[in-house]
């Protein structure tokens, strides 16, 4: 396997990070409740494995939904944040969110993609943003003109800082091939229950 | 009762026009508190669409594909906000697996309005042939669909079927027949 992928022919020179690492970082800046949706797969796994906070939610199918899901719950609750975790792949699916996001412009969403280049939990196929394809590219095309490759752990964790003080903001990261650290539960009812209890909806 | 105290025995009622459909899709959201409506456009539904843009109690927008729409209603309702989707025959054929594998599974009360292309005077054979699988679809995920043909069961159907799907938890389609909204007309 190649060793670095990712971005419009090396049209940027981000550090390759880990996912799981970074998803540590950026769990670690959450000090007020904000809520987290992951993405199917590995986004999912590592949010799971960072720690289950009643605020997170783990979107088990409907592949490309969780830009969509996040922009939901930030709409139903302009005061609390959101965040959005997807994988390449995944966005690709449903890159059209991208301009309905950047339409509305939702102050309380940020969106990190987690971009390893690889279709990683079907059999790691490459993604076409293992050689051609930029996303942060195609974001601002989408009028995210907040969006940015994060170069390093700590310029990652400077823009996710920032993000949570106003957005809408795109983050992508370029990630290494390692697999997720854990897995999540598989019980949809029990996920969504626990997220609706998490942001005070449900007592 | 101010009419009771002044007759005027030569007057004949005024001949009442009936509320327009969508007038009545309208305010039977409204008073369920469904508050954000996401579609993707449909000629049928323009009159609803715009009426809801117009009135400033509701939140509405355009989403570019009716998939997403059902995210960003599902993500809503778990943020506490009710919502509904409004889109065509043709789109509803777009969403069967967020419905199977978000929307069922977690029990997300959708509120799922379809324009029923493809039957009584469609000139697309495609049309035709997409609005075959909406029926088979829904009914083997076990979603709760009603095909609205008359005007005077419209509010009733609606008003209750949404009570119904917050209350089990379970989504709904309103598939609204050229019967009742006049549907698309070929032109020649």
């Amino acid at each position: 396997m190649i060793a670095t992928q990712t971005g419009a022919a090396g049209a940027h020179n981000a550090k390759v990070m880990n996912r799981f690492d970074l998803t540590q970082r950026l769990v670690a800046q959450l000090k007020n409740d904000e809520a987290v949706i992951g993405g199917i797969g590995n986004a999912n796994f590592d949010l799971w494995a960072s720690g289950q906070r009643p605020q997170n939610f783990y979107m088990l199918g409907s592949m490309g939904l969780t830009i969509p899901i996040a922009l939901g719950v930030a709409i139903a609750q302009p005061d609390r944040h959101v965040i959005a975790l997807e994988g390449d792949g995944s966005l690709l699916m449903q890159i059209g969110c991208l301009a309905t996001v950047a339409a509305l412009k939702p102050k309380n969403l940020t969106m990190v993609i987690w971009d390893n280049g690889l279709y990683q939990i079907t059999g790691s196929q490459p993604t076409v943003t293992a050689a051609t394809a930029d996303l942060v590219t195609m974001a601002r095309g989408a009028g995210l003109a907040d969006s940015a490759w994060a170069a390093d752990e700590s310029e990652f964790e400077r823009m996710f800082a920032a993000a949570l003080k106003g957005g809408p903001t795109l983050i992508a990261a370029r990630i290494d091939h390692q697999p997720a650290v854990g897995t999540t539960d598989r019980d949809p009812v029990r996920i969504r229950e626990n997220f609706m209890r998490g942001i005070g909806v449900k007592s | 009762m101010s009419n009771a105290s002044t007759p005027t025995a030569t007057s004949q009622p005024v001949p009442k026009q009936p509320t327009p459909w969508h007038e009545i899709v309208l305010a039977t959201l409204k008073s369920n508190n469904v508050k954000l409506i996401v579609y993707v456009p449909d000629k049928v539904f323009t009159p609803l669409i715009k009426a809801i843009h117009a009135d400033p109690w509701f939140i509405t927008f355009a989403a570019t594909r009716e998939e997403e729409a059902v995210g960003i209603v599902t993500g809503a309702w778990m943020g506490g906000m009710r919502g509904a989707l409004l889109m065509q025959t043709s789109g509803f054929a777009t969403i069967p697996n967020a419905l199977a594998s978000l929307v069922v599974p977690s029990q997300i009360p959708a509120l799922i309005f379809v324009s029923e292309r493809g039957t009584l005077g469609e000139f697309n054979l495609g049309q035709a042939l997409v609005c075959r699988t909406v029926r088979p679809v829904l009914d083997s995920i076990g979603i709760e669909t009603h095909t609205i043909t008359r005007h005077d069961e419209l509010e009733f159907i609606v008003d209750r079927s949404i009570k119904q799907a917050v209350a089990t938890q379970a989504a709904v389609t309103f598939i609204l027949s050229p019967l009742l909204t006049g549907g698309k007309v070929f032109q020649h």
